[in-house]
């Protein structure tokens, strides 16, 4: 269609002299709009009550964006590699802004069916959105910034961490100033979201661009550049990757490192008011954090908050030290510190608040940091050439670890005998709750996850010559034509 | 090929494009700080 031939990966290289800092904004206003996806908390109780639902349904539409998510990455990778930046971020905002528009169509529907159209909105539409945006902008950043790819990489993906700290209090906002029932408050938030979302990722799909063939940063030379030691100026497609032991070592890398990110961030909440707790002359399990209960639920809420700065901000933080340091280095620091952390936390977090938070914060920022930092791993290991569908077949791990997380930390937690403690909601009643050492299990377990993936992240090698590129393929495109020409 | 010295209309459009993103960025930190705080101040 001619109308769209702007989204052309030909019509996307940029001009000489056009500043790589227009990419990484670009990148962040499709990760800030999907990053969403991690607020979908706001309305959840909206959406039960509307819909008489418990949570396991509710919390479904979440469960099948996420899988979606790393389903449409894996599968969709090579064509986005192939059609370029622009083409794929736009394909994410028509996917993103309809899934909402399908979803809030469900949630006006009401009723089981209603119910069933939110899952194909926001699960299955909304989420190959997720999948198609979460990966769009990497191999671009990369390419763009050869000299500093955990840098670019860390920017773009801290913005997923970051849209859920944005679309949280915009939501809540939003339904306030419609008002009425849960259903129409949830509806008119879709719809508004759907607008705002779909116009700030247009502002990406225009500004972003692929460099011209052949460019570098003026003070960079590729000639003159010593790369470390895992690092190959080779190219490996992303059908050969799969085949390498690399590739399977880093999933697990991955898989283990979000595993146990999950772990703590799947129960925060409640972990800080458990860990800090002593048992009255009544025996009765009180907070040794305030008296009030509903202040000690307030004050969670803020450690929520705190680990999601922790989380955005490792994103950014490690990644860029990564250039520095090594991808290598880096991951046995995420990994063999994490399980540090962990252990600590297992036998001496419920000391000092202060330590438990700071320890809780450190491996948060370490989850966020796997993420970002991944890209120019596999950038290192395999080259630039479909980093993009390999990076989006290696998000199976994420898929993966988030079953994995949940079930282990909520297995352990179902497992323990609770004892009583003050019910907030009725202040002369009781509640079952847990204390500290009902997370003990479930936190050595996860040293023991993180210490699988220590293991897996000191066998990663150079990856052999005989899975390299032949001919001369500089990117997906070239690959694409260098095809083309064969066939 | 190599980048050029950036114009000044250039560096008009990356201040611009980097105020967009960072409008709502800036929401997003100033609400989440403010919730953290209820942590140390109950």
């Amino acid at each position: 269609m001619p109308a769209l031939s702007f989204l052309d990966r030909a019509h996307t290289v940029a001009r000489p002299g056009y500043s790589r800092w227009l990419i990484p904004p670009a990148a962040l206003a499709i990760h800030f709009s999907i990053g969403q996806a991690y607020a979908t908390s706001v309305y959840k109780g909206q959406l039960q009550e509307h819909f008489d639902a418990g949570h396991t349904s509710v919390g479904l539409i979440f469960s099948i964006a996420i899988v979606v998510l790393g389903l449409s990455a894996a599968l969709f990778g090579t064509w986005v590699d192939r059609v370029g930046p622009r083409k794929t971020m736009f394909t994410a905002a028509c996917c993103w802004a309809s899934g909402f528009v399908v979803a809030a169509g469900g949630v006006a529907l009401g009723g089981t069916l209603g119910l069933w159209v939110v899952y194909l909105g926001y699960g299955v539409i909304g989420g190959i959105g997720l999948g198609l945006g979460y990966i769009s902008p990497v191999s671009t950043l990369i390419k763009w910034f050869p000299d500093r790819p955990g840098l670019a990489t860390g920017m773009a993906i801290m913005g997923f961490g970051g849209g859920a700290m944005i679309a949280s209090p915009l939501s809540k906002k939003l339904m306030s100033v419609y008002g009425g029932d849960a259903g129409h408050q949830v509806t008119m938030l879709f719809l508004t979201l759907a607008a705002i979302y779909f116009c700030f990722m247009m502002f990406g799909v225009f500004l972003v661009r692929v460099p011209a063939p052949g460019w570098h940063p003026v003070h960079w030379d590729p000639a003159e550049h010593k790369p470390k030691k895992l690092q190959t100026t080779a190219h490996v497609s992303a059908g050969n990757a799969i085949r390498t032991p690399q590739f399977w070592l880093l999933w697990v890398v991955l898989m283990c490192n979000t595993t146990a990110g999950i772990g703590i961030l799947e129960n925060a909440g409640p972990m800080i008011q458990d860990f800090f707790r002593e048992e009255g002359a009544d025996g009765i399990w009180r907070s040794t954090l305030d008296a009030d209960p509903v202040t000690v639920a307030t004050m969670a809420g803020g450690f929520v908050a705190l680990l999601s700065v922790g989380n955005m901000a490792g994103r950014f933080l490690w990644s860029t030290c990564s250039d520095f340091v090594g991808r290598k280095n880096i991951y046995m620091l995420y990994l063999g510190g994490g399980a540090v952390m962990f252990l600590i936390l297992a036998t001496a977090g419920s000391t000092s608040v202060a330590l438990f938070v700071l320890l809780c914060m450190v491996i948060v920022s370490f989850y966020g940091a796997g993420f970002a930092t991944v890209p120019s791993y596999l950038r290192d290991l395999f080259g630039t050439f479909q980093v993009g569908a390999i990076h989006g077949r290696l998000l199976t791990a994420w898929s993966t670890a988030g079953i994995l997380g949940p079930l282990i930390i909520n297995g352990v937690l179902d497992s323990q005998t609770p004892v009583q403690g003050p019910d907030p909601e009725n202040p002369s009643g009781t509640v079952d709750v847990l204390t500290a050492s009902d997370y003990a299990l479930g936190l050595y377990i996860m040293v023991g996850v993180l210490a699988i993936g220590f293991v897996c992240n000191l066998l990663i090698k150079p990856v052999s010559e005989r899975f390299h590129e032949t001919g001369n393929v500089t990117d997906a495109a070239d690959g694409a034509r260098s095809v083309d020409a064969h066939s | 090929m190599s980048d050029q010295q950036t114009g000044s209309d250039q560096r008009l459009e990356i201040v611009l494009a980097w105020t967009v993103v960072g409008i709502p960025f800036a929401y997003g930190i100033y609400n989440s700080v403010k919730a953290a705080l209820d942590l140390f101040t109950g």
